[in-house]
C-alpha cells in the first residue's frame, strides 16, 4: 500500500549512506518496468516462437516418426524432400503458382489501387473498397468450399488455371492494400507539377506516380507470392491427384502417411521466408533513417 | 545564411529570354463549385507581358483559383482565357506552357536536383547536350551550382523552393504562376527569397503572376497588384496606386493600416460630418467609387496624423478630432499610439517619433490630419 | 468542398477497376453467390437447408463445441495477450521493435510449419508432456485432443489480441497510474478501476477479432485435434467432399460467412481501424 510521504520518510532520504544498489535504483525510478512484466513477456514471447521454429531442428532427425528431441543428426529428409518427385512435384507447382498468381494479382491489384486513388472520396469508392477486401475477411474454409463446388461444374478442380486464379483473386486485396498505402502519402500535387511542365497524364503517371509506389507494389508482390505459396484450404479442396502444391502435400504427409520430411519442407519455408521479411524489414528502416528529411510516419506510439 | 545578390555570367543569354513574356487576358472569367457563391465571379483582367503581377486577397477570395484556371488545373464555368492571343480556355494543362511554382515545392523525391530540372526538358525531347548546358545555366541562376546531385529530401526549404523556380523556369515558359511560394518559410528566408524571385524576374523577363496573401510582400515585388475579394477583383494597380488611392474600405484595411470614420450616406462635397466634427474634404481625394452615393468612410494612414495636447495646438485648415490613448507601441524607429477615438471609441492608430515620449495611457489628446491626406472611400 | 474534374485528367478510374472486380467477382463472388443460391433451394425460395442445419443433431452439437473452443482460446489470448501488449507500451523502440516482430512471426510463416511445430510439441513424449510431467500433471498427451488444439490455436491467434490492445494501450496516459497510486490506491485497484476502462476498446476489437477467427479454423483442428472432436470448418469440409450435400454446405458456409462478417464489422466499429486491420492481416497469415 502506497502511503503518502511522511517527514520520517523524507528525513532518511536525506542521508545518503552507501551506494544505491541496482534494484533499488529501479524502484526509485519514477516508472521502471516491473520485473514480472517482462517474466511474462518473455514467456510469451517463447510461445509465440517456439513452435515455429522447433521444426527446424527436427528436421535433422534420423527417426521416421514425429518424436522429439529429435535422435541423431542426418540430412536424409532434406535429401529426400529435394529427390522424391511427389515432394519435388508439389514445390514445382506451388512455385510456379504462387508466381503465375503474384504477377496476375499484383497488376490487377496495383490498377485497382490507382482506380480507387483516382475516385478516391466518391461514396462508391469506398464501397468498392471494402467489397475488394472482402476476400480477406471472410473465412477460407467458407471460400474453399464454395469454390470447390463450382470448379467442379466449370472444371477447374485439379488444374493449373483454377490454382493461379482461386490464389490470384485470394491475393490481390494485399496488393490493393499494400499499394494503396503507398497512395496514401503520394502527394497529388506531384501530378500537377509534371503536367505544369509538360508531361500529359500518361507521361506523369509513367514517370512519378509509378516510381514513388514502386515499393508498395513490390511489397504487394512478395505478399501475393508468400499468401498463394503457404495457402492450404483452398488448395486442399481444389486438389486431385495429379495435381497439388506444396502445402497439400506437407497436409498429407501428418494425416495420410507418416513422413517426417514435412519437417525439412517446414523448416526450408520458414528460414526462407523469414529471411525475405526480416530483409525487406531491415532495408525499409535503414531508407527510412538515412536521407529522408521527411519524418517517418510512426506505426507504433509510445505513451510518455 | 546569406544569399548575396548573383552575378549572372555571360553564359546566360538574354536573347533567349526576351520577348517570352505572353500577355494573359481573362475575360469574364467565372468559376462555380456548386456552393453558395462563384469562387471566381465574372473576372475580367489583363496581365502585360513581362509585368510582374500579384494576386492578393484573404483565404478564399478565389487569388488561388483563378491562378489553377490559368494553370488549366482548374476548368472554367464560364468566360476565356487567352494567352497572347490563343484560347486557352480548354487547352489542358500540359499543354500550356506555362511555369508553376507551388507552395509545397512539389519537388520529385525521386529524382535529384538536375533530373527534376531537367523533366521538363526530357518531356520536350530536347537532345541531351542541350539540357545539360540549360540545367547549369538555370542552377547558376538560382545560385544552387555544385547541388545538381542531390535530392530535394536534402536540402533546405529555401533551396528546394529555388530548384522549384529552376524548373520552372528552365524551358523558358512563356508566363510564370507562383502560388504562394514562400509561405512556408520563415520570415528572413522569406525576405530573402522574395530578392531572388525579383531578381530572376528582371534578368529573365517573363510574365510572372504572383499569388499570396501578404501585402507586404505584394507591395514590396510588384509592378501590379489585383486585390481579390469573395472572388472578385476590387482593385487593380500598382503597389503606390493601391496604397495611396484605394477606391475601397476594403483595400485600405487590406494595405497597410487606416483608422477608419464610417460616414454613412451623407454627401462628400466640402464637408462631412463625424458625431460632433466637421471636416473638410479635398476633392481630389474622393474616390471614384465613393462619388456616386452610396456608404462612404474615411481613412487616414498612421503616418499623417499628427497628435496635440489640445485643440489650440491643432494646425489651422487641419481636420481634428479628440481622442484617448489606449496604447502605446515601441516599435524602434517610431511609436506607435493606439487611440480610442470620440465618443464612439473608434481605433486609430497614430504614429509618433520615437524620441517622443510625452504620451501616456489614458491620455486625452486631438488627432488630426491635413485634409489632402484622408482620403474617401466606398465602404 | 466539391472540385471539379479538370479536363486534363480524364476518369479512367472505374476502367482501372473493372480487371480486379472481374477476378474476385468471377472467382470468388461467383461461386460464393452459387453456394448461397444453393443454399435456398436455387430459385425455389426455400429456408429447409437451413432448418435442416439445426435439426440434423450434428451441426449444433459442433457449432457449441466450436464456440466453446473459440471462447476457451479467446479468453488464454486476452489473459496471455494483454500483459505483452502492455509490455509493448513499456519498453524502448528497439525492444518494441523486437516483440513486434515476434508478434508477427507466426503471421508470416506457413502455417502448416506452426501446426506441425505444435504436433512436434503435442506428441506423446514431446516437450509439452515432458514439461507437464514436471509440473506434476502425470501422463499427459495433448496430441488429438481439444486442449491441444486450444493450446496452438491461441499461440496462432494471440497477434490478433495483441495488435488491436496494443493500439489501444498505446494511447493510455501512463501518468494517470501513476497518479492514481498517488492518490492512495494500490497497483491493483488502479490498474483495475483506472487503467483497463480506458483500454476497453481495444479489449472488445481484439476479443471479437480473435472469437470470429477462431471460430473459422480449419486445418489446426484437423492437423492437432481429433475427428471425433470437429469443429464447425471441419464440419464444412465434410459436408461438401463427403457427404455431397452441396446445398447444405451452401447453407452452413453462408452463415458462418454472414455471421464472420457481422462480427468483423463490429469489430471495426468498436475497435478503429486497427482492428479492422488485424482482421485483414487475420484471414491471412491465419490461413488455417
Amino acid at each position: 500500500m502506497t502511503t503518502l510521504l511522511n517527514p520520517a520518510d523524507t528525513a532518511a532520504t536525506e542521508t545518503p549512506a552507501r551506494p544505491v544498489r541496482w534494484w533499488r535504483r529501479r524502484r526509485a525510478s519514477a516508472d521502471p518496468t516491473p520485473v514480472w512484466l517482462t517474466i511474462v513477456g518473455v514467456f510469451v514471447a517463447l510461445y509465440l516462437v517456439l513452435p515455429t521454429l522447433i521444426v527446424i531442428p527436427m528436421s535433422f532427425s534420423e527417426a521416421s516418426t514425429f518424436v522429439f528431441p529429435p535422435r541423431g543428426h542426418s540430412l536424409w529428409l532434406y535429401r529426400n524432400f529435394f529427390t522424391n518427385d511427389r515432394w519435388l512435384d508439389s514445390l514445382r507447382n506451388s512455385v510456379i503458382v504462387a508466381a503465375s498468381a503474384a504477377a496476375i494479382a499484383t497488376v490487377v491489384g496495383t490498377a485497382a489501387a490507382l482506380g480507387l486513388h483516382q475516385l478516391r472520396g466518391r461514396r462508391s469508392a469506398r464501397f468498392l473498397q471494402s467489397a475488394l477486401m472482402f476476400p480477406i475477411l471472410t473465412p477460407s474454409i467458407v471460400i474453399a468450399t464454395a469454390v470447390y463446388i463450382s470448379f467442379l461444374r466449370w472444371h477447374l478442380v485439379g488444374t493449373f488455371t483454377g490454382y493461379v486464379l482461386a490464389h490470384a483473386a485470394l491475393a490481390t486485396p494485399f496488393v490493393l492494400a499494400t499499394v494503396t498505402s503507398a497512395l496514401g502519402t503520394f502527394n497529388p500535387t506531384y501530378l500537377r507539377a509534371a503536367a505544369s511542365l509538360g508531361a500529359s497524364p500518361w507521361r506523369s503517371f509513367l514517370t512519378v506516380t509509378l516510381p514513388l509506389i514502386s515499393r508498395g507494389v513490390a511489397t504487394g508482390a512478395v505478399l501475393a507470392f508468400v499468401t498463394s505459396f503457404d495457402e492450404v484450404v483452398i488448395a486442399l479442396f481444389i486438389r486431385s491427384p495429379k495435381f497439388q502444391t506444396l502445402p497439400v502435400q506437407m497436409y498429407n504427409s501428418v494425416t495420410v502417411e507418416i513422413d517426417p520430411t514435412i519437417a525439412a519442407s517446414s523448416s526450408l519455408i520458414v528460414v526462407t521466408v523469414s529471411f525475405i521479411f526480416l530483409v525487406a524489414l531491415l532495408s525499409s528502416a535503414r531508407r527510412n533513417r538515412s536521407g529522408s528529411t521527411r519524418p517517418r510516419r510512426s506505426v507504433v506510439r509510445r505513451t510518455r | 545564411m546569406t544569399i548575396g545578390i548573383s552575378r549572372s555570367t555571360g553564359a546566360a543569354d538574354a536573347s533567349e529570354w526576351a520577348g517570352k513574356g505572353a500577355q494573359i487576358r481573362l475575360e469574364s472569367v467565372t468559376k462555380d463549385f456548386g456552393l453558395a457563391h462563384p469562387a471566381v465571379d465574372n473576372v475580367t483582367l489583363t496581365i502585360e507581358p513581362g509585368e510582374f503581377m500579384t494576386f492578393l486577397g484573404p483565404s478564399g477570395s478565389g487569388k488561388t483559383t483563378t491562378l489553377n484556371l490559368i494553370a488549366g488545373f482548374e476548368t472554367l464555368t464560364s468566360g476565356t482565357i487567352r494567352l497572347d492571343s490563343q484560347d486557352v480556355s480548354t487547352l489542358p494543362a500540359h499543354k500550356r506552357n506555362l511555369g508553376m511554382v507551388f507552395q509545397n515545392y512539389a519537388l520529385f523525391p525521386h529524382m535529384t536536383v538536375a533530373g527534376n530540372i531537367a523533366y521538363p526538358l526530357r518531356e520536350r525531347k530536347v537532345p541531351k547536350p542541350e539540357i545539360e548546358r540549360r540545367v547549369a545555366e538555370v542552377l547558376e541562376l538560382v545560385q544552387l551550382q555544385g547541388r545538381d546531385k542531390h535530392y530535394p529530401s536534402q536540402l533546405s526549404g529555401g533551396q528546394q523552393q529555388r530548384v522549384a523556380l529552376a524548373r520552372a523556369i528552365v524551358f523558358h515558359p512563356r508566363a510564370l504562376l507562383l502560388d504562394e511560394p514562400l509561405g512556408a518559410l520563415d520570415r528572413n528566408l522569406r525576405a530573402a527569397l522574395q530578392l531572388e524571385i525579383r531578381r530572376i524576374h528582371r534578368e529573365v523577363g517573363t510574365t510572372l503572376v504572383f499569388v499570396t496573401h501578404d501585402q507586404e510582400e505584394a507591395m514590396n515585388l510588384s509592378d501590379r497588384i489585383a486585390l481579390f475579394h469573395d472572388g472578385r477583383i476590387e482593385q487593380v494597380g500598382s503597389p503606390e496606386n493601391l496604397y495611396a488611392e484605394p477606391e475601397t474600405l476594403f483595400t485600405a484595411r487590406f494595405l497597410g493600416d487606416s483608422t477608419v470614420f464610417a460616414l454613412g450616406n451623407q454627401s462628400v462635397s466640402g464637408t462631412v460630418v463625424w458625431e460632433d466634427e466637421r471636416w473638410a474634404v479635398d476633392p481630389a481625394t474622393v474616390a471614384q467609387r465613393a462619388r456616386g452615393g452610396g456608404d462612404t468612410a474615411l481613412v487616414v494612414r498612421p503616418e499623417s496624423i499628427g497628435i496635440a495636447r489640445d485643440r489650440a495646438q491643432v494646425p489651422g485648415g487641419a481636420n481634428a478630432v479628440r481622442a484617448r490613448v489606449r496604447d502605446i507601441e515601441y516599435m524602434g524607429a517610431y511609436r506607435t499610439l493606439v487611440l480610442s477615438v470620440g465618443q464612439e471609441g473608434v481605433s486609430g492608430r497614430a504614429r509618433i517619433p520615437a524620441a517622443d515620449k510625452n504620451y501616456a495611457i489614458g491620455d486625452e489628446v486631438v488627432a488630426w490630419w491635413h485634409p489632402d491626406a484622408q482620403r474617401i472611400v466606398a465602404a | 468542398m466539391m472540385t471539379s474534374r479538370p479536363r486534363w485528367l480524364p476518369h479512367p478510374g472505374w476502367l482501372l477497376l473493372v480487371p480486379a472486380l472481374g477476378l474476385l467477382g468471377g472467382v470468388l463472388g461467383v461461386p460464393l453467390w452459387q453456394s448461397f443460391w444453393r443454399s435456398v433451394g436455387a430459385g425455389d425460395w426455400t429456408l429447409e437447408h437451413y432448418s435442416a442445419l439445426f435439426t440434423d443433431g450434428v451441426t449444433l452439437k459442433v457449432l457449441a463445441r466450436t464456440g466453446q473452443a473459440a471462447a476457451i482460446v479467446t479468453i488464454v489470448t486476452l489473459l496471455l495477450g494483454y500483459p505483452y501488449a502492455y509490455l509493448m507500451t513499456r519498453v524502448g523502440p528497439t525492444w518494441r521493435s523486437v516483440l513486434v516482430v515476434m508478434v508477427l512471426m507466426p503471421f508470416w510463416t506457413s502455417s502448416l510449419a506452426r501446426n506441425f511445430g505444435w504436433l512436434i510439441l503435442l506428441y506423446d513424449n514431446g516437450l509439452v508432456q515432458r514439461f507437464l510431467a514436471l509440473l506434476g500433471f502425470g501422463d499427459v498427451v495433448l496430441y488429438g485432443t481439444a486442449q491441444g488444439v486450444t493450446l496452438a490455436m491461441s499461440q496462432v491467434l494471440l497477434p490478433f489480441m495483441v495488435l488491436p490492445l496494443f493500439s489501444a494501450l498505446g494511447g493510455i496516459d501512463r501518468r494517470l497510474l501513476l497518479a492514481a497510486r498517488s492518490l492512495g490506491s494500490s497497483p491493483l485497484v488502479a490498474f483495475w478501476k483506472v487503467y483497463f476502462p480506458l483500454s476497453r476498446g481495444g479489449v472488445v476489437a481484439g476479443v471479437i477479432l480473435t472469437f470470429t477467427l477462431a471460430c473459422g479454423f480449419y486445418v489446426t483442428p484437423a492437423l492437432i485435434g481429433s475427428p471425433r472432436e470437429s469443429l464447425i470448418a471441419q464440419l464444412l469440409g465434410q459436408r461438401t467432399t463427403q457427404l455431397l450435400d452441396f446445398a447444405g454446405a451452401g447453407a452452413l458456409g453462408t452463415l458462418v460467412m454472414v455471421v464472420t462478417l457481422v462480427l468483423v464489422w463490429w469489430a471495426n466499429r468498436v475497435g478503429g481501424s486497427m482492428a479492422t486491420i488485424g482482421a485483414v492481416a487475420g484471414q491471412t497469415g491465419v490461413r488455417r
